[in-house]
């Protein structure tokens, strides 16, 4: 039973991030029908900006002192740095090709997903690249049961995160002039809303969302790599699919459910097979149910 | 009818790529009226009316609103000026709220009190519109979507109202209903409206004037009376 309760905290944890980088994988897809095959480059460079933000202050020794100053300003400075980083990407390589067919634009994300790849390596260097360690020792026991103070962190960032974007999605008029521009394009125009700063505006959350999430895995895990991006940027891809793509809502509940899947399978059937469960997830929904469990059914959250 | 036309259009060729859908288009609206549009299906009307919002490239010739020349001005600016249109199959947003539309039709205004007041009048005007706030777009009837697409354009607070087909698909009760409050908007807010048409009979009995469209090419401009007694209109397009 301990063992249940741990491995269920452990997934929620997982799939948070999950959660967090599925959700820019769905917007994009359902503003621009899109699949961003560069995501989750935003998410490793999102590792990347924290380590060098946290690594500076630490040289400094504010991390003793200031601990949730060095924390938020990492999060922040390494979030907007991805949220611009996303407009250019879409400014250069998918703007140009809004009008052409679809495959054009997502080979051309194919190659933006090797370019961004290869410059974090070459600016970063081909080996991991360890987190300052001082910070979330120690954690809180209940019984057999332990919570780190760093998945206690994770969790309620990415609850905060997930609840927020939902605000701003379905509650501000910034949000629903995103659904706007998903639902019909010439029409919004006929209303002033700006196509262009809406598609921006959804690369640039999406990618802050991802870059939080490459925060949350490098101190999670103690180091990024420059080819991070990819294993979990599938995975939630996996997860946007199997919320039903375009779906806001099933993007974090495709998240949550494949964190737990990975979790859950690898403590109970193989830790080896860890990466295949989502795949496997992935496969059975194109396969059985493309649209989704929430794809069409619940249209409320659709972008 | 004052001097200066609010809109007009000089010699305008459009299309899409290869297909060359108005070939010269030469017309003009001036403040206060209301000016018909009627052409067959497929004469380019809706093309005009796109051409004049910036979504379909003029390829020649010049649009002016106001006096300016609006050729280069990006669709989404056109609004802002109180060039507003309301389109073929009237576009409601499906999966936002009737509420949701309405207030997208003023995005661009900050008044938010004006705001509020403007929704609480179009439900007035509309009350179906004010019972239905907070379903889905995409859930009204035909009639109903005609009137919040009107509502929502009259949330811009136009100038120039264009209007295409607001009588599509509608039963006859209900275009008589919608064609009230076409006349309304103009005679006691004073907006403009350029209304284009299949049912020319109804659209020139709402105009002061009108252009008869043929593929591409304005082939006639009267005043709607003459246009409604003309023997060659009755016969091509009032069915005689
Ligand atoms: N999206 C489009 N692509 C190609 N041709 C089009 C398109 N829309 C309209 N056309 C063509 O342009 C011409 C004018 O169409 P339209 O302006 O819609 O006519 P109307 O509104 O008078 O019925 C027609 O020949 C039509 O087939
Ligand atoms: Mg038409």
């Amino acid at each position: 039973m301990e063992y249940f309760i741990q491995q269920l905290i452990n997934g929620l944890t997982l799939g948070g991030v999950y959660a967090l980088i599925a959700l820019g994988y769905t917007m994009v897809y359902g503003v621009i029908q899109l699949i961003n095959f560069a995501h989750g480059e935003f998410f490793a460079a999102g590792g990347y900006m924290g380590v060098i933000v946290l690594s500076y202050f630490a040289g400094l020794g504010y991390m003793e002192t200031h601990p949730v100053f060095c924390l938020t300003a990492s999060f922040a400075l390494s979030m907007a740095f991805c949220a611009y980083l996303a407009i250019g990407v879409e400014k250069i390589a998918y703007k140009p090709l809004r009008k052409e067919s679809r495959l054009a634009a997502l080979l051309s994300a194919l190659g933006m997903s090797i370019f961004l790849s290869n410059g974090l390596m070459l600016t970063q260097g081909v080996y991991d690249k360890a987190y300052p360690s001082e910070l979330f020792q120690g954690g809180l026991s209940f019984g057999l049961v332990t919570v780190s103070y760093l998945q206690m962190l994770i969790v309620c960032l990415t609850g905060a995160l997930l609840v927020g974007l939902n605000i701003l999605v379905f509650k501000t008029k910034i949000g629903m002039a995103m659904r706007a521009t998903a639902q019909d394009k010439t029409m919004s125009a006929l209303v002033s809303i700006s196509s262009n700063r809406i598609i921006s505006l959804t690369f640039a959350i999406g990618a802050g969302l991802a870059a939080a999430a490459g925060i949350m895995v490098g101190l999670y895990y103690g180091s990024v790599r420059y080819d991070m991006g990819f294993v979990p940027g599938i995975k939630a891809f996996a997860a946007a699919v199997l919320g039903g793509i375009g779906n806001i809502t099933g993007a974090m509940v495709g998240g949550l459910i494949i964190g737990m899947v990975e979790i859950f399978g690898a403590g109970y059937l193989s830790g080896e097979y860890k990466d295949v469960f989502a795949f496997i997830i992935l496969i059975a929904v194109l396969y059985f149910k493309p649209t989704g469990i929430m794809g069409e059914n619940i249209d409320d959250t659709r972008v | 009818m004052s001097a200066e036309p609010i809109l007009e259009l000089r010699n305008v060729h459009s299309g899409y790529g290869t297909i060359k859908a108005l070939k010269g288009v030469s017309l003009k609206v001036y403040p206060g009226e209301v000016v018909a549009i009627i052409g067959a299906n497929g004469a380019g009307k809706s093309t005009t009316l796109m051409t004049i919002c910036g979504i379909i490239a003029a390829e020649k010739g010049e649009v002016l609103y106001d006096g300016k020349k609006i050729n280069k001005v990006s669709p989404e600016k056109l609004p802002i000026k109180g060039l507003c249109q309301v389109p073929e199959g009237r576009r409601i947003f499906p999966r936002l709220s009737v509420e949701e539309n309405l207030i997208l039709g003023a995005f661009h205004r900050k008044d938010q009190e004006g705001i509020n007041k403007d929704i609480e009048y179009m439900y007035s005007l509309f009350p179906i519109l004010g019972e239905r706030c907070k379903q889905h777009g995409g859930t009204l009837s035909g009639g109903e979507q005609q009137m919040l697409a009107i509502a929502r354009a009259l949330m811009t607070q136009p100038k120039v109202l264009l209007l295409d087909e607001p009588s599509l698909g509608l039963a006859p009760i209900i275009i008589q209903q919608i064609f009230d409050i076409i006349k309304d908007i103009n005679e006691k807010n004073g907006t403009t409206i350029l209304l284009v048409e299949q049912n020319a009979n109804l659209a020139l009995q709402a105009a002061t004037r009108g252009y008869v469209l043929e593929t591409g090419e304005i082939t006639l401009e009267d005043k709607a009376d003459a246009l409604l007694h003309n023997p060659e209109i009755r016969k091509a397009y009032l069915g005689e």
